[in-house]
């Protein structure tokens, strides 16, 4: 028992070192040069970054749920999908102009994941997985049910009118990758503030220790509860960037907005770039892009691919990419957590 | 009388839920993982009941006959290889890892089969039917499979309470290191009931394709199903199990008939529900826990 | 003659805590030893190592001359090793008789089946039926140790088998024990009460802060060094 009640051994707690501040600045440097992208580069390497983009978008949202609150979603595609139909829903029925569609689109996904949560959240584990998934389902079920023309049932549906009725190619490409770019860039903002806010606290805590912090229960659900909610509206924007890109939708099957592919490419993305980490993530989003790009986006192989990886990284690398180096090397580019300076 | 016939309908296809449902409940009950391959792995072996049936032109119930050792071997070597070491590394990664197994099995049938649909010859019991009146028959194929779903429950149970492995299965699922101390291993359990729970899902799977049509992305869809059940039966309960997929028969069956598109959307709307039912209960039990603990 | 058990230089930890230290201890066939100490001081852990439940970070556990340290609990128990767990540990949805016959499943041969158990402890008898969750505490601590003796066991570990019982269920269990330590059985327990533990053991071990400070026979030692190094008097007052 004396063992543990020795002096603590000399050791600083820190948050901003010199390299995580400068690394933070960097970063915020690093957006201000990609929103220059629109007179700096191609069609082409434009629309790559769309993508990129909002798979950042995707992953960082996910990993706000499994990552620190311990929620494994397979059902994210219902605000996918709920973001990507509302676009089309205020732009072509309420000729709503489209960019401002989206960013109501990004709050009618935070709106509908508080009933959401309200059910799922009180589900552990694969049950909330499962129980996410059955929501998604639902709701792709409810789209493709609609008969509304607009949305176009089964079917699928498409923004062309909108977008194009209002802007020409070129515009919507550059207004596009600046909503995407600006979306990445808030919700890592708003991410950021959240974890080192006191709720990032008592987040940990339920990371580290559920039992234990579920003496303090409805701050518990309240953390798990403010994750969900930006994550719901997270996946909504995603959803509507996801439309913006594409312009054509449909309900059902896996490919579709609603589809579990989603799931799938988001559990790779961060199980590669690493649980649990902020920057993790980012660099899951990025292999994941650079797959897409120079291996193959779609097919059987692509997805067997994507889940056998998945796997591997569970089982044989749980901490991901940057969890792994992180561990190795103790550093932190940005100031999310804590950091003991000193003997550990 | 059609109200009473969707009824009917739904409490015999209950059967095919409970039957799908079984092996979900099962490793729940004993390891506390929620396995997300389970529709896929049922699926799986319905593909590979219509491998034997196209070059080997037997009956789909003679097939079962290779399937199922088969989907005993394949369950105990999942356990041994990847479930085993992702449970011991906490809640997350077995439902991760088995997530990517749901992926990775999906896409691989739609590989190796095509993305087409297909489904398995029942025999001369497929479109068979006792008719009660003129509104009200009795279909005989699901009958069968309801009766297969009790008799798999029943014999599940007297394995459980009966026979030293249903012991050993049902001390791990309490406590696995008292059962270790007591000389069993736990590792060879969880081999045991991933083996029996992939078997059945299999036998689900083949009743399954010769019920209705099916393509390679109908696992998550079963999966779907299974999981509605085990949680309106109340998690971890056998014959509660049974239940629950009457109950989520019934919603789809009832839903269907007010309109046919309507079939899975109120199955999901009944789990939902129950959901609610539940989380109501259980917040006022929450409630009444605080303000004891206040005073 | 060689030992049964020998624990050589063991050292266990719960994460920071160092919960034993340094300990060696040989236990011979037939023999009786009580470890007795304050809470905390690493009798449990000390025990759960020996049984396989908790892994060692150092040292060896040797048993019938095979070295058993890395070896899983379940096989320990193959071997003849059976512990009687602190907290008995049950498994409450099995009856009585499940508890026991589940405990069978290593078929060591010997003596020990369930009417063998409940000769030896005949306040089972009606209780066969009945969930282990629904009994007394007396009457689970009687049914885990019987579901100890169902691997015919050659070297029974008790943890702290008075534990949370009555005075007078614990003189029901001691009886009971004393007609299997008569049978000449090898048996290790950890018992916080002193007299107990000298009435029965051929050899006292005195724990603390997961060193053995203080070893033994009941008639070598009085009760006052027993007590001092209970609480660790002798070391405070140095």
């Amino acid at each position: 028992m004396s063992a543990v009640a020795a002096p603590a051994p000399a050791a600083r707690v820190e948050r901003w070192t010199r390299l995580s501040g400068g690394f933070t600045v960097l970063l915020a440097g690093l957006v201000v040069l990609l929103a220059f992208g629109p007179v700096l580069w191609s069609e082409n390497a434009l629309n790559n970054l769309i993508q990129l983009y909002f798979l950042v978008v995707l992953a960082v949202m996910w990993n706000a749920l499994a990552g620190y609150g311990g929620l494994v979603s397979v059902g994210q595609q219902a605000f996918i999908g709920i973001g990507a139909y509302a676009v089309v829903f205020l732009s072509l029925q309420h000729s709503l102009e489209p960019y401002l569609a989206m960013l109501l689109a990004t709050l009618i996904g935070a709106a509908v994941s508080i009933p959401v949560a309200a059910v799922v959240l009180w589900l552990r584990g694969g049950a909330f997985a499962i129980g996410t998934w059955v929501v998604a389902e639902a709701f792709a079920i409810l789209v493709s049910l609609d008969p509304n023309p607009a949305i176009g049932g089964g079917t699928g549906t498409s923004a062309l009118i909108p977008f194009n009725t209002r802007y020409t190619p070129e515009q919507r490409l550059h207004y596009t990758y600046w909503a995407s770019l600006g979306t990445a860039a808030v919700l890592l903002a708003i991410l950021f503030v959240l974890l080192r806010s006191r709720l990032g606290a008592s987040l940990q805590a339920i990371r580290d220790d559920e039992g234990a912090a579920a003496s303090v229960g409805v701050r518990v659900l309240l953390g798990k509860g403010v994750l969900f909610v930006l994550a719901g509206a997270g996946c909504a924007a995603a959803g509507a960037l996801i439309l913006a890109w594409q312009l054509s939708i449909q309900p059902l099957g896996p490919d579709s907005v609603f589809g579990v592919n989603w799931s799938a490419k988001m559990i790779f993305m961060v199980l590669v770039g690493g649980l649990g980490t902020f920057e993790g993530p980012i660099i899951g989003a990025i292999v994941l892009y650079l797959l897409q790009t120079y291996v193959s986006s779609s097919g059987v192989w692509y997805f067997v691919m994507l889940g056998a990886v998945a796997i591997g990284f569970a089982l044989l690398l749980p901490r991901g990419i940057w969890g792994t180096l992180q561990e190795r090397f103790n550093v932190q580019l940005l100031p999310v957590g804590y950091r003991l300076r000193g003997r550990a | 009388m059609t109200w009473v016939n969707a009824v009917v309908h739904g409490i015999l296809l209950g059967g095919l839920y409970a039957l799908l449902a079984t092996g979900l409940s099962l490793m729940f009950g004993v390891m506390r993982i929620i396995n997300l391959a389970h529709g896929s792995l049922a699926l799986l072996g319905a593909y590979m009941a219509f491998l034997l049936v196209e070059h080997a032109h037997i009956s789909a119930y003679l097939a079962l006959v290779p399937v199922l050792p088969g989907a005993l071997v394949v369950g105990y070597v999942l356990q041994r290889t990847v479930l085993e070491r992702s449970l011991r590394s906490g809640m997350l990664v077995p439902l991760l890892t088995t997530f990517g197994l749901l992926i990775v099995i999906g896409n691989l049938l739609q590989e190796f089969f095509s993305p087409d649909v297909h489904s398995l010859d029942p025999g001369a019991i497929g479109p068979a039917a006792w008719r009660i009146t003129s509104r009200l028959s009795i279909p005989a194929f699901d009958a069968l499979i309801l009766g297969i779903a009790i008799l798999v429950l029943f014999l599940l149970q007297l394995v459980l309470t009966r026979t030293q492995i249903g012991r050993e299965l049902r001390a791990t699922a309490a406590d696995p290191d008292a059962a270790e101390l007591v000389g069993v291993d736990s590792r060879a359990v969880y081999a045991r009931a991933t083996a029996i729970a992939v078997a059945t899902a299999a036998l689900a799977g083949v009743f399954f394709a010769m019920r209705s049509t099916f393509d390679p992305t109908s696992g998550p869809t079963q999966l779907i199903y299974a999981f509605e059940a085990v949680v309106i039966g109340g998690m971890g309960s056998l014959w509660g199990t049974l239940a629950g997929g009457i109950v989520l028969g019934v919603a789809q069956t009832v839903g269907a008939q007010i309109d046919p598109q309507y079939f899975a959307l109120a199955g999901h709307v009944v789990f939902l529900a129950v959901l609610v039912v539940r989380t109501a209960v259980e917040s006022g039990g929450l409630r009444v826990r605080l303000r004891g603990a206040t005073t | 003659m060689t030992a049964l058990l020998s624990v050589e230089k063991l050292e266990a930890r719960h994460g920071l805590l160092h919960a034993v230290r340094d300990v060696s201890l040989e236990v011979a066939e037939g023999e009786t030893v009580a470890i007795v100490g304050a809470n905390g001081a690493g009798k449990t852990t000390l025990l759960r190592s020996i049984a396989g439940a908790h892994r060692p970070s150092g040292g060896r556990v040797v048993f019938a001359g095979e070295d058993v340290t890395r070896m899983p609990a379940h096989r320990r128990v193959k071997r003849g090793i059976a512990l009687v767990p602190e907290g008995r540990r049950l498994f409450p949805e099995l009856t009585v008789e499940e508890n026991l016959r589940v405990a069978a499943g290593v078929r060591r041969p010997g003596r020990w089946d369930v009417d063998a158990v409940l000769e030896v402890f005949p306040l089972l008898e009606p209780l066969r039926e009945k969930r282990a969750a629904s009994l007394s505490g007396g009457e689970q601590q009687a049914t885990a140790i019987g579901r100890a003796l169902m691997s015919n066991p050659r070297l029974l570990l008790l943890d702290e088998v008075s534990l949370g019982l009555a005075p007078v269920v614990v003189d029901a269990v001691y009886r009971s024990l004393a007609t299997l330590l008569e049978s000449g059985a090898t048996v290790l327990l950890v018992e916080q009460d002193l007299s107990r533990a000298l009435g029965v053991a051929d050899r006292v071990v005195c724990m603390l802060e997961g060193r053995f400070v203080l070893v033994g026979t009941p008639a070598e030692l009085t009760r006052e060094q027993v007590m001092e190094a209970y609480f660790g008097l002798r070391r405070s007052a140095a």
